[in-house]
């Protein structure tokens, strides 16, 4: 009896402090737990903190998010889900056809975001018509990221095509360095492959294969055109990249000891991290072969529902924070992104984000622009993994690319 | 008195009721708990094997779809050869250095009391901390191979870790260092169980030492091959904090187990119905190698 009673008494001191002290307080769950992307969110914090609201950080480390996301799913299950999370494009949309996402139309329309946010983006950020995540950037994947000193030393000119590009990974081979710096994670590899289907076939193939999940396109030549340029990576790669972090292969790069690294911009945040100036310590570049192109992810804040009033004012506080233009340039500086709104000045932004930005307008315009296959902006998760399973298990050797090509069509067909 | 008496007859009773019902009392939480998180379960993901769960639990019925669809997924062919790999020398491996060493340390050597803690401990780490222990023992960038480099062989090489082809046996090497102590300590307590009348007799007959563990004592341990056989054959199945911890599965899909096929579908990759009836399909493995054998050894014993 008197367990109960204490039990009782300290529940309801909790509530009183959970209502009275700290009212305003959002719960964001994320997986940016590296040193650049840390140090991005902080900008958040203090943001919000400035407006009186509290943070109550739960970090999931992982870099594609997939433990963030069982974290998640439990936390939803059990009925008691995080005011924000970070997400990535399907993944906000399976959530918001659960109805798990709160509206957000009302702050979407007093900030005028349909006019402001490109549309491909809206159509991760809304579902059926109504907002339901908070953009926070556009990251694109398609970059190659180059040591400035061991490209002089080497006498490597920036690469144009394919075949330059081969040409200068043999050149840093020869001379005892690793050529490409790369982290044998699933996700890495994909991403990686991302860019030669882009480079192989250009957007149609990229929009047939990976949106469209057409089974000719999947099982074509230019597929396996496609996978002959993995192995070819996979040959400029050194011998212990199996399971490395993508940001300990980024150091790698920043050492010295390699000289490309195929990265979407999050990798920029660790060069910057090191003291190093984009364009004159350290170069970014298109992946030879897909100028023109942006394949994008974006990270955005999904707004979960919420009952409680005070959570749900401070949601919207944190909604309003994210997309003013503010914290959009002090966010993406230093995480190494392009805004998500487009009406955002450049001039705050070093060269490489620059070349970002110029590069994300002049895809918009072009129909260039693509979602990631690798980060869940193609299509949805469970062909997406499905995808990855194929490209990892060609990358490290278990398939031909031809077997491979094969795999991709009955991989996803079992997928869908 | 004569009032008091039928009252203490009824508490006497009342006693005696409490006492008989006591066990069951005490008991029934603890079954119901059972029931239901232990058998409940299991009803419930046999349930979702049938039906088109993905992200979260559906309850619409698809039939056998799920199963389908499980035996043409690549991973999962690679999962069940990889398991045949991993349980088969897990096991006979963990039993032969667990035996070998129970043997040995049973011929009364000197300092037993230290070598049996050293041999057991490593049980008494989880599986992750091996895992992330032998990790860097086997990495060949920072482990053995760079360590034997430094002492000057300079062509040692063991990258296996790295290998999709050779990778699975490192788990074996990282489970096996785990299990055998905890084998031998089964075995050695069967060894102290013998009767030493009939190994005395056994001596006098002039039986050499070789025979006598052929046909006296080795026959004499079945109890202790049961239990090593059931308790290493469920580490095996239900395996997947090593793999996690040493490999992630990879390098690329190379080292996944079921059991990281049933936590990746169902919790990663939103194909729950598919990731339910994997589980269903593990189960029902171990069913099938556990209860014929324990019903064949208790029907024996009895």
């Amino acid at each position: 009896m008197t367990m109960m009673k204490k039990l009782h008494l300290g529940v309801a001191a909790l509530a009183i402090t959970a209502t009275g002290a700290v009212a305003q307080e959002v719960e964001v769950l994320h997986w940016w737990t590296s040193g650049g992307e840390a140090a991005a969110l902080n900008v958040l914090r203090e943001d919000l903190a400035g407006g009186g609201i509290g943070w109550t950080d739960m970090p999931v480390a992982g870099g594609g998010g997939s433990d963030a996301m069982t974290v998640l799913r439990a936390r939803v299950t059990a009925g008691d889900p995080p005011t924000a999370v970070q997400m990535l494009g399907f993944a906000i949309q399976d959530w918001a056809a659960e109805g798990a996402l709160a509206d957000l139309n009302a702050l979407a329309e007093e900030q005028n975001w349909n006019e402001v946010v490109p549309e491909a983006l809206q159509r991760f950020s809304t579902y059926e018509g109504n907002w339901v995540a908070a953009p926070v950037n556009v990251h694109s994947t398609n970059w190659v990221w180059a040591n400035t000193a061991l490209m002089e030393e080497l006498g490597i000119e920036q690469p144009g095509t394919w075949e330059e590009f081969v040409a200068a990974m043999q050149a840093a081979q020869d001379a005892g360095y690793t050529a490409l710096a790369h982290g044998g994670q699933a996700w890495q590899d994909a991403t990686v492959f991302d860019s030669m289907v882009m480079g192989v076939g250009g957007p149609e193939f990229y929009q047939a294969a990976f949106v469209d999940l057409d089974p000719e396109a999947l099982g074509s030549d230019m597929m396996v055109e496609a996978f002959d340029r993995m192995s070819t990576l996979r040959g400029f790669v050194d011998d212990n990249f199996s399971g490395r972090d993508w940001n300990l292969a980024s150091a790698m790069v920043i050492n010295g000891e390699a000289l490309f690294q195929i990265m979407g911009d999050w990798a920029k945040g660790e060069f910057v991290n090191a003291g190093m100036t984009a364009g004159e310590e350290f170069q970014c570049f298109r992946v030879p072969g897909t100028e023109g192109t942006v394949t994008f992810n974006s990270d955005q804040f999904a707004m979960f529902n919420v009952e409680d009033e005070g959570d749900q004012a401070s949601q919207v506080a944190m909604a309003s924070a994210v997309m003013s233009p503010e914290f959009q340039i002090a966010f993406n500086v230093v995480k190494g992104s392009a805004p998500a709104r487009t009406d955002i000045d450049p001039s705050s932004f070093d060269a490489c984000g620059q070349a970002a930005m110029a590069d994300l307008a002049a895809a918009g315009e072009s129909g260039g622009l693509f979602g990631s296959m690798a980060h869940g902006h193609a299509n949805p998760p469970s062909i997406q993994n499905a995808m990855y399973d194929v490209i990892t298990a060609h990358f490290n050797g278990e398939f031909d690319s031809a077997t491979a090509a094969e795999e991709m069509v009955t991989a996803v067909e079992l997928a869908q | 008195m004569a009032a008091t008496d039928p009252m203490l007859d009824s508490g006497a009773d009342f006693r005696t009721r409490l006492q008989a019902w006591l066990p069951k009392i005490v008991l029934a939480p603890s079954f119901a708990v059972m029931v239901i998180f232990v058998y409940g379960f299991i009803a419930f993901t046999l349930y979702l094997s049938f039906t088109d769960s993905r992200m979260l639990p559906s309850y619409d019925l698809v039939g056998w779809q799920n199963y389908e669809r499980l035996f043409r997924v690549r991973q999962w062919d690679t999962a069940i050869i990889n398991l045949g790999i991993f349980a088969g020398l897990y096991i006979v491996i963990s039993t032969i250095i667990g035996l070998l060493l129970a043997i040995f340390l049973d011929q009364k050597i000197r300092g037993e009391g230290l070598l049996r803690p050293i041999f057991l401990y490593p049980m008494a780490l989880s599986f992750i901390v091996t895992g992330t222990a032998w990790k860097w023992i086997l990495d060949p960038a920072i482990g053995l191979e760079t360590t034997m480099h430094r002492w000057g062989f300079e062509n040692f090489q063991f990258d296996w870790i790295k290998d999709s082809d050779m990778a699975i046996y490192t788990i074996v090497i990282a489970a096996v260092w785990q299990s055998s102590g905890f084998v031998m300590a089964m075995f050695l307590a069967g060894l102290r169980g013998i009767d030493n009348e009939i190994l005395k007799a056994a001596q006098m007959d002039g039986a050499s030492n070789f025979q006598m563990y052929r046909r006296i004592i080795l026959p004499q341990l079945r109890p202790a091959f049961l239990s090593a056989f059931v308790i290493l054959s469920h580490l095996a199945i239900k395996s997947y904090d090593l793999v996690v911890a040493m490999t992630d599965g990879g390098p690329g899909t190379s080292t996944w187990l079921p059991a990281l096929f049933m936590y990746e579908y169902t919790f990663t990759r939103n194909q729950m119905g598919i990731g339910a009836s994997s589980a269903v399909i593990m189960l029902m493995t171990i069913a099938a190698i556990m209860v014929p054998y324990l019903y064949a050894e208790l029907k024996e014993q009895k």
